[in-house]
């Protein structure tokens, strides 16, 4: 494989989604909101709701939390202890959520974009090779969602610090669990969702349809993405760590599966003619 | 004999139903330009696409520079420039960006003649723009700037000139006229016939994924037209009837004028003199050599020559 080749087009397909501000301001804002605007405002309202039905029913939901997790939950008072939970539990599965949608956003329009443009004729008779073509556009579909995730959960670290931490006696966030959640469980995710969303994204005619197709393959993945993430930052005894290699292992097949996906005759729209 | 650059030998490729190619044979030889003639569907992109190996085929085998594209692509596509019939830019990139792009796929780092390649074409003022504000004849120069970066071998045009204006019109031509010069291999696709003729060294009229007829304009021309045609022209057209009495006539029809076949132009000099002598008072004497649009449609009704 020349990565020579696979970079050019990576690189070619970032800077075309970098002119596209219609694309990545929405995306910007969604990083925004699930990073910044909700985990604040949640945070704010606990801090001064004071003992009302809120806290009491985080308070509930921490008894039914592994006993490890509920020794590991800092703070005096209920508040505290719901501000705690909330920024190291309850928002953990929106590190998911958002370079999923991004990705898949993205990679959805990968390849049936080439297509529709006519661009895909270009690449079909340029030298790349399938597997440079798929791969560039596998990691320009990650980067831009796992990076956006990257700098939202710096952000998120600030906030949370800032707000909750003068109560548990200083910085406490990222959590050990949180670093192998962002590291080594939210990766492997995106890459698999994207191995689905790529074969979809060769498959179908127009990127409209790529982008319903993929919504609903994606959606059980988030969802399962969503269950695990909370159960890495729950479970006991490395299980962030297990989860992660699963998903890995799931994610490394799919993508030798989906490199297949991408043939010329598919970035010529040969394979719909009839 | 040098080894044709494009050989294909009875190449069939079906899409669905639709046969795009049926036992298609091509032999280009290096150097020249050829034309595939032939109305939509004929299987002239099908045919490009075959040759640069995006498009596999079911039966018959294909040589690009000796080797199958299918399986040596990369070394295959790297001699080659193609022009597809939609330009197939990257509208929110630059004109710029458009041509680096290619550069590096196609091994030219970023030190590619870029300037060079839009000067070539008349966009070099338009290369910082997005691709999204050019004009059509923008986008096919910019499309043929690409195609020559990287200095092909062999040059795949695939209706280069639809839509175009005039003048980006003739920088097409006049970059098909410079590559055959420079001694390059062309492939052109067309159904304008005017855009092929006095540029082609071969012509292969094709129609429903066949190949009907190929050879060189001239060639085909005594194929289908193996004496000279004469065009006479005289004050009384009814006295051009007299033309039937002369020995050296193979044929004769009016329409009008006369059109007259003759073996050779040498017997053009006593046509003449001997219809003066008849009395006929000629005002137009033009020997005719038959267009490739004649050609074309004479290719086409009858299918094949007698």
């Amino acid at each position: 494989m020349n990565t020579s080749r696979m970079f050019t087009v990576l690189r070619t397909d970032l800077k075309q989604l970098r002119q596209s501000r219609d694309f990545w301001i929405p995306m910007l804002i969604l990083a925004g909101l699930f990073f910044i605007v909700f985990p604040t405002i949640l945070l704010l309202a606990v801090e001064r709701a004071g003992q009302i039905d809120l806290v009491r029913q985080i308070g509930e939901t921490l008894d039914v939390l592994p006993r490890q997790v509920q020794e590991a939950v800092q703070g005096d008072t209920p508040e505290v202890r719901a501000q705690y939970a909330m920024a190291v539990y309850l928002f953990a599965p929106l590190a998911v959520v958002v370079p999923l949608t991004i990705s898949t956003a993205i990679g959805a329009n990968t390849i049936v974009g080439e297509r529709e443009r006519g661009t895909g004729e270009f690449l079909a008779h340029s030298p790349a090779s399938e597997r440079e073509i798929y791969i560039g556009k596998l990691i320009a579909s990650i980067l831009p969602g796992y990076a956006a995730t990257l700098v939202g959960f710096g952000i998120y670290a600030l906030i949370v610090n800032t707000i909750v931490g003068p109560d548990v006696g200083g910085w406490f966030f990222p959590t050990p669990q949180w670093w192998v959640l962002m590291l080594w469980v939210v990766p492997p995710f995106i890459a698999l969702a994207l191995s689905v969303v790529l074969r979809i994204s060769a498959r179908v005619r127009s990127a409209t349809a790529a982008q319903q197709a993929s919504g609903l393959v994606t959606l059980p993945l988030i969802l399962v993405a969503y269950g695990q993430s909370s159960g890495s930052l729950l479970g006991v005894g490395g299980g962030g760590f297990w989860i992660g290699l699963v998903a890995w292992i799931g994610a490394i097949w799919g993508l030798a599966r989906g490199a297949r996906s991408v043939s010329r005759e598919r970035l010529l729209g040969a394979d719909h003619r009839a | 004999m040098a080894e044709p650059v494009v050989q294909l030998s009875g190449v069939t490729r079906r899409f669905g139903q639709v046969v795009a190619l049926h036992d298609f044979s091509l032999e280009v030889p290096a150097g020249t330009v050829t034309a595939l003639l032939g109305p939509n569907g004929a299987g002239k992109t099908t045919t490009v696409r075959v040759v640069t190996g995006g498009l596999r085929t079911e039966v018959g085998t294909v040589r690009v520079f000796g080797l199958d594209p299918l399986r040596h692509g990369e070394q295959v596509r790297e001699r080659c420039g193609v022009v597809s019939a939609k330009p197939a830019l990257y509208d929110r990139l630059s004109g710029f960006d458009n041509l680096l792009y290619s550069a590096r796929l196609y091994g030219l780092g970023n030190t590619g003649p870029i300037e060079q390649a839009a000067a070539r074409f008349g966009i070099e003022h338009a290369l910082g723009y997005k691709v999204g504000t050019y004009s059509t004849g923008m986008k096919t120069r910019l499309a043929l700037a690409r195609a020559v970066l990287h200095d092909p071998e062999l040059l795949l045009l695939d209706e280069p000139t639809a839509g175009l204006d005039p003048e980006s019109s003739r920088a097409v031509l006049q970059l098909i006229d410079e590559m055959a010069g420079g001694g390059k291999t062309v492939v052109l696709c067309t159904h304008l016939l005017l855009e092929a003729e006095g540029l082609a060294d071969q012509v292969v009229v094709m129609d429903q994924g066949t190949d009907l007829i190929a050879g060189s304009p001239g060639e085909l021309a005594r194929r289908f037209w193996p004496d000279l045609v004469v065009l006479l022209d005289a004050e009384d057209r009814e006295t051009l009837e007299r033309a039937r009495d002369f020995d050296g006539v193979s044929a004769f029809e009016r329409n009008g004028h006369a059109v007259v076949q003759v073996p050779e132009l040498s017997v053009v000099p006593d046509l003449v003199e001997f219809l003066t002598k008849q009395g006929v008072r000629l005002t137009r004497v033009e020997p005719h050599v038959p267009t490739l649009e004649e050609l074309y449609f004479a290719v086409r009704q009858r299918r094949r020559p007698v």
